[in-house]
């Protein structure tokens, strides 16, 4: 529950920045040399990736448990 | 829960892997321009199948000098998370090359057929249906001792097979994929300096992302093993 939580306030906080970053600064525009908001691409990916990653954590502590009780 | 220093590299490892290789400049190149990038995920997969696939041979040879069943475990399960990564490798890789050698809008690009007759697509594919053999052969011997030692014997075979299908032939004939005259990737002088640093940090999380799993898959064999044991008693 708690590796749940963290992997969203993450992946909130990369959409505040990737919010701001859209009005700010046209410069990551020409960075990408394509039309832009690839901070909303990066901000999937790693949604997906933390959202693995925190799926992945969670069967890893109910082996723990299992374990243990073993 | 286990979170020891290597997980918590492999995440981190995979975040920079993502935010560095989206974000971080890359050569500019006409035919594959920005799918460059494909080299921090695709290729990994590949780099990371083959290092779960050398911990695999290891475990099945740990297990003919032993006999201890842990090994069997563990050479299985990091040769199943090996050749799934692989079978990735091979998903991503026919996204890539449908738009780099088959544009159908350029002529000047390879069609589909000769596609088709890639030496490195048939001896990857060669490679993963070999592997797809372990697992059928595997699961045709009912004797727990018996299909541990015969996969293991096997397992070193699918090893063996591994180098000629995936870095042997394809570097004979002439091939559209990169790489034939030389270790794709892993040449100082053809991958660019910028890159180095998005791939090799990315190959390491990608292949401790899959030993992750393995060891997942390992630890809940073996706990089902023993109550497989504790039940016959």
């Amino acid at each position: 529950m708690k590796n749940k939580l963290i992997a969203f306030i993450v992946s909130l906080g990369i959409f505040a920045a990737n919010a701001q970053a859209e009005t700010t600064n046209d410069s990551m525009a020409s960075l990408m040399r394509s039309n832009g908001k690839i901070y909303v691409v990066v901000a999937v990916v790693l949604t997906i990736l933390f959202g693995l990653i925190a799926y992945l954590i969670q069967l890893d502590r109910k082996i723990s448990k299992l374990e243990k009780e073993a | 829960m286990r979170l020891t220093w290597w997980k918590i590299t492999a995440i981190v490892l995979l975040a920079y892997a993502v935010i560095g290789g989206l974000l971080l400049p890359v050569p500019e190149l006409t035919q594959l321009g920005e799918t460059i990038r494909n080299l921090y995920y695709h290729v990994c997969m590949w780099f990371a199948m083959m290092i779960l696939f050398t911990v695999s041979i290891i475990q099945s040879i740990k297990y003919l000098r032993t006999g201890s069943i842990e090994h069997d475990i563990k050479a299985v399960s990091y040769a199943g998370v090996g050749t799934y990564l692989g079978l990735l490798g091979y998903a991503t890789g026919a996204i890539w090359a449908s738009f780099t050698w088959a544009d159908p809008n350029n002529p000047a690009f390879a069609s589909f057929g000769s596609i088709m007759r890639e030496p490195k697509l048939i001896g990857a594919a060669i490679a993963l249906l070999i592997y797809g053999a372990y697992f059928i052969l595997r699961s045709s011997i009912t004797d727990m001792d018996q299909r541990a030692r015969v996969s293991a014997v096997y397992n070193i075979f699918a090893y063996a097979m591994l180098f000629p299908s995936i870095w042997i032939i394809p570097r004979l004939l002439p091939s559209l994929h990169p790489g034939q005259e030389g270790n794709p990737a892993l040449n100082f002088n053809d991958i660019d300096a910028r890159m180095r640093m998005v791939f090799y940090p990315a190959v390491i999380g990608w292949t401790l992302l899959g030993a992750w799993i393995a060891t997942l898959k390992i630890r809940h064999k073996i706990l089902m093993e023993k109550k497989w044991f504790t039940n016959e008693k």
